[in-house]
């Protein structure tokens, strides 16, 4: 007999469907209704059955892999720990618990996704609002070096562009699409109007468009970019009602980085005096939002956090995993809810093979065979509750849509609190 | 630590500079990695899975770019950077001059290098890179 | 089973003003002494020092989304503030917004044992809740924002009022909620196009009500559903000159219905509008003081670092183009906004110097402690760390002259502080900082120390200089728990969160399904927050 479950929330990417509906039978997820394909996958794919933990790719009981794990990270003079931004708030309230008691440097996904959009904010500020504004009142949408059509696959239709709001109730008739980007992508091609832009020219076309909207004279060969099109976005951003930028990776991981983004920061501030505007971070994972803000309020610092000194310190460059992996200053990992030899870098990747690792995720992944301890545990909004925040910071309490026979992040990150203070 | 990064100059066959732009920058190019439907649905089956490998192991170069360099579609090229080196086959994309596609994963990796410039961000969009016919 | 022996007590909720008196604690709460076994319970011996009820802040910043994003926006502000780990004690960092651990060390170690988060949106409320929950050794609760909700406002424009009610009594339920919260009624919608407003008849932009009726309403019902605190308002053109005047109308209109206004001085400037802003101390003063209903919290400027944070997000705008200083602003679907400013007050700058003056003119024309609260708005007119500063100027004439003398001389044209040569007594601060704010927050147990109270206690060791006597208590008791010997912390506990729930006809729960649909960006079965999510809770009463 299978049941449905309403209103269930995914947690694959930052936009947080909380629409969702899921079928069950036998502890098992048969069909989602309204779910993109990557939360289908999520969904479907996932296999709640128990496991036993691994040490060295041999099954071990729950209390080994926790004394094991709880001596590694004991032993080593400068361990890290990573990911956290597909677990639950209650998980990394626990991880940042065990950073801090090891002296240990903690650093979330954003490292490598929205970590320069911090250093922007911590620069500049940051205009912004909840996804529902952007539904209700945004008639002028640009998405700058972000792709929504393959990462946010429901973000044009649950809170963007075709999205019907109290202001906007004829959806996508309502509003003017801006992409962009370096090349055509799935998402230029809904675009009113797409910008294609060199690669690595993000900074110089958005300080030519901050002069263009304060009217200011430009001298041609003094690297801006100007032009018709520049031109006639520079007017559309003055003269709409309510704007918004969404971003992502074409301007956190290109030359440039967090000034990128405090440029467009700045533009945005700057467009205020006209009409209003915001801007949003594409958020990656599900949870990423909640691993800034759990950090955030645990330390002070919302990512490349280090303890080692015994108070909190932030170090971008210094404390941010690729940099500690590739210049060996990490010798030990633990890795939470995250798969970092799919996608650091080589020359960090190297450098996990040498240190012992744990991996505790809710499924095997690329990780998994290198990881000297594999901790497989429940997965947060399918067989375990918990809370995530929404890349616009509206926190939702996930649900769990399968009963649960693994043990929960939380739970064994308790016990390895506990394993750690003997 | 890195490898030392290689600049090598290759001999011009003419003194004219735009012949020599062409043949010191032709090989030269811009890699941009990034999210893929398919690399996604991949990841779903599993990271060891060939969905996931056949999604993340190819290069999409602009046609304008595969006529100068005379390859063809799903020709093996070889690829390096200061990081590392990778052979992956070409698919042709609508990509501007002097810009390569490859979707985010381990292939990509192994050309991104660990330089951050202090934000902890590697260059998984914008590293420079060497493009060879096989 | 503890015995406090010997301490000079001032508990003025129960008239004891410098008594010598022993308390017995039993169970967390404080009892007669026929109820000790005097044989087994542990003596501490106070004589010769003050005895007070735990500190209770009624106004305070200090979870949730603006918090957080305070936090996240300075990082320069951790290094102000950098607390080791030690023991079992969490390390930490912030001195204006200090990290959640450090916010109950440091208000524990300064005798605080209760504290309210003044501002929480409620669609973002689990945040403030989470966050509460990590705060640890203090009670707290969260003020619920209504003032710029879309739905209270429809039900004004249709002239629902019974609507209107079940809607506010099932968001405090569903947002778990201890008060009604009203920030600048309608101009943080109207910021949402660019505009405020400027009076209490301005329309709020898209539905057609005023501030006026938005207070109006939020006030009968906080009465209606006998909530235990009145409605918290925060009311229009805070930071202008001139704003004394619609101060002053908005508390003559809110005369009958009960209200607590909130860091007054911010909105007690006199002078032209565009003006330089001088001291209305004096008349808004006038008004408390002939109020029977009002009371009032001051908002105490503190010289030095403060990040300014508030729902009122056209404030913040132009504060940061006064300043040209960092800005966050966040606009709240359907409900409230925001904004985050950082800026340092500084003594030698006449406008900073005047608003410092407000704040103490405003304490000492109030003629009655039990309407002028201590707060400083933490951490908008500075971190509460400068409480025990406040306390000292209050209490200590001279040592006020002296700060006086040091400011600047445009800024001491035409004031009344001079003159004004009141000193505070122990007890009327045992009023402004415990009693009175526990009375008017309606929380029976709190701010007293009579039978049936919780053991939340602080001892001061008697000195001349008042900041240091009330910076470094010799002795905080939470529940009855030492937490704090000499200042220092010993024992880390979880506080509770206090809310009210006062029921409403479930017949609403139709029409707010059908505004979330329209609305929001979430579906109305993810929107509420259960009990069991809160950490340790109580629900309150509304009798």
């Amino acid at each position: 007999m299978s049941t449905t479950m309403e209103n269930v929330i995914c947690k694959f990417c930052g936009c947080l469907c909380d629409d969702i509906i899921v079928e069950v039978e036998d502890n098992r997820i048969l069909k989602t209704k309204r779910a993109c394909s990557n939360g289908r996958g999520m969904f479907l794919d996932y296999d709640p059955s128990f496991q036993k933990p691994l040490i060295d790719g041999k099954q071990v009981e729950w209390d080994e892999a926790v004394s094991v794990c709880a001596d590694i990270l004991n032993k080593a003079d400068s361990p890290l720990i990573y990911g956290l931004s597909s677990t639950s708030t209650e998980a990394q309230r626990k991880a940042v618990e065990l950073a801090d008691l090891l002296g240990a440097v903690i650093d979330s996904t954003s490292s490598v996704c929205h970590f320069p959009t911090v250093l922007a904010f911590q620069r500049t500020g940051e205009v912004t609002c909840t996804l529902g504004e952007v539904k209700n009142r945004a008639d002028l949408l640009i998405f700058w070096g972000c792709n929504p059509m393959v990462s946010h696959i429901r973000h044009f239709t649950r809170y963007s562009a075709k999205a019907k709001g109290t202001l906007t109730p004829g959806g996508r008739k309502d509003r003017t699409i801006v992409v962009v980007d370096v090349r055509e992508t799935p998402s230029s091609k809904t675009a009113d109007m797409f910008l294609q832009i060199d690669s690595g020219t993000d900074y110089e076309v958005l300080t030519t468009l901050r002069a263009l909207v304060q009217e200011k004279e430009l001298e041609p060969g003094a690297g801006h970019i100007v032009s018709e099109e520049l031109k006639e976005l520079a007017r559309m951003m003055k003269t709409c009602n309510y704007g918004v930028v969404f971003f992502g990776m074409g301007l956190t991981m290109t030359s440039g980085r967090s000034y990128n983004v405090s440029e467009l920061f700045t533009l945005a501030a700057e467009l205020n005096r006209f009409n209003r505007f915001s801007v949003m971070p594409m958020r990656g994972h599900g949870n990423v939002a909640g691993a800034d803000n759990v950090l955030t309020w645990l330390s002070g610092y919302p990512s490349a956090v280090s303890f080692a000194r015994g108070f909190p310190q932030i170090g971008p460059g210094e404390f941010t995993s690729v940099d500690m992996l590739a210049r060996h200053e990490a010798d030990a990992a633990l890795i939470i809810a995250s798969d970092p030899m799919a996608h650091f870098p080589h020359g960090a990747v190297e450098h996990l093979r040498h240190i012992p690792f744990i991996l505790m995720a809710p499924m095997t992944n690329c990780s998994t065979k290198t990881a000297k301890v594999f901790l497989p545990t429940a997965c947060c909004g399918i067989d375990v509750p918990g809370t995530a925040y929404r890349m616009d910071n509206v926190p939702l309490r996930l649900r769990a849509v399968l009963a649960s026979e693994k043990p929960t992040d939380e739970e064994i990150l308790s016990r390895i609190i506990k394993e750690v203070i003997k | 630590m890195p490898d030392k990064p290689f600049y090598r100059c290759q001999e011009s066959k003419a003194g004219n500079i735009q012949n020599l732009r062409d043949i010191l920058m032709k090989n030269f190019f811009t890699l941009i990695s990034g999210r893929t439907k398919a690399h996604a649905d991949g990841l779903h089956k599993g990271p060891g899975s060939q969905d996931y490998i056949n999604a993340t192991s190819f290069v999409e170069i602009g046609q304008e770019d595969m006529n100068r360099l005379g390859i063809k579609k799903g020709q093996l090229v070889l690829i390096r950077s200061d990081s590392g080196k990778v052979e992956a086959p070409v698919q042709p994309a609508n990509l501007p001059a002097g810009l390569i596609f490859i979707p985010m994963g381990p292939t990509a990796n192994k050309l991104v290098g660990t330089e951050t410039f202090g934000t902890g961000m590697p260059s998984f969009k914008g590293q420079s890179v060497k493009v060879e016919k096989l | 089973m503890i015995g406090i022996i010997g301490g000079t007590v001032f508990d003025p909720l129960n008239k004891i003003d410098g008594q010598v008196k022993d308390l017995w604690i039993k169970d967390g709460k404080i009892v007669p002494i026929e109820e000790i076994n005097q044989s087994k319970a542990q003596i501490i011996d106070v004589r010769g020092q003050v005895v007070m009820p735990g500190g209770v802040d009624i106004h305070s910043h200090i979870a949730g989304a603006k918090v957080n994003a305070g936090r996240k926006l300075c990082p320069e502000d951790s290094k102000r503030l950098l607390r080791y780990r030690s023991g079992d004690f969490r390390s930490g960092s912030g001195y204006t917004v200090p990290s959640t651990s450090l916010t109950g060390y440091l208000y524990s170690e300064m005798g605080y044992t209760t504290v309210m988060e003044a501002a929480a949106a409620p669609l973002v409320a689990r945040h403030t809740h989470e966050e509460l929950e990590d705060i640890p050794n203090i009670d707290n609760g969260a003020f619920l924002t209504m003032g710029n909700n879309h739905f209270l406002m429809k039900c004004i424009q249709d002239k629902e009022m019974g609507k209107a009610r079940d809607y506010v009594s099932w968001l405090l339920d569903a947002g778990k909620g201890f008060a009604i919260k009203i920030v600048n009624p309608g101009g943080v919608e109207n910021w949402k196009y660019g505009k405020n407003v400027q009076t209490l008849d301005d329309k709020v932009i898209g539905f057609g009500v005023t501030p006026r009726q938005i207070l109006k309403t939020l006030a009968t019902i906080s009465e209606e559903l006998k909530l235990p605190h009145p409605v918290h308002v925060h009311g229009l053109c805070l930071g202008q000159s001139g704003s004394v005047d619609i101060t002053i109308e908005t508390m003559e209109l809110m005369e009958e219905l009960n209200a607590h206004f909130c860091h007054l001085h911010f909105l007690s400037y006199s002078g032209k509008r565009g003006g330089f802003p001088r001291s209305g101390a004096a008349k808004v003063a006038q008004t408390v003081n002939e109020s029977p209903s009002i009371t009032i919290d001051v908002g105490q400027i503190i010289f030095g670092p403060a990040t300014t944070m508030t729902s009122d997000g056209p404030v913040q705008y132009n504060l940061s183009q006064k300043l040209g200083a960092k800005w966050v602003n966040d606009d709240l679907e359907s409900e409230s906004g925001g904004g985050i400013v950082p800026l340092v007050y500084k003594r030698s700058n006449p406008l900073h110097a005047i608003m410092w003056l407000t704040g103490l003119e405003i304490f000492l024309l109030v003629d009655d402690p039990w309407k002028v609260f201590l707060t400083t708005d933490h951490p908008n007119a500075g971190p509460f760390l400068g409480y025990p500063e406040v306390i000292r100027l209050l209490m200590d004439k001279d040592f006020r002259a002296e700060k006086f003398e040091k400011i600047p001389k445009k800024a001491k044209k035409g004031c009344l502080l001079p003159e004004l040569n009141r000193e505070y007594s122990l007890y009327e601060i045992a009023i402004i900082t415990r009693a009175g704010p526990a009375r008017r927050l309606g929380l029976k147990n709190k701010g007293h120390l009579g039978i049936g109270a919780d053991a939340d206690i602080t001892v001061y060791s008697r000195a001349e200089n008042k900041e240091e006597m009330f910076a470094h208590p010799s002795r905080v008791l939470k529940d009855g728990n030492i937490v704090v010997i000499d200042g220092q912390l010993v024992k880390e506990q979880k506080g509770r969160t206090l809310y009210v729930s006062p029921g409403y006809d479930k017949n609403i729960e139709k029409y707010i399904r059908e505004h979330f649909k329209e609305s929001y960006t979430i579906s109305f079965d993810n929107y509420y927050i259960e009990a069991q999510h809160l950490g340790i809770s109580e629900k309150l009463n509304c009798i």
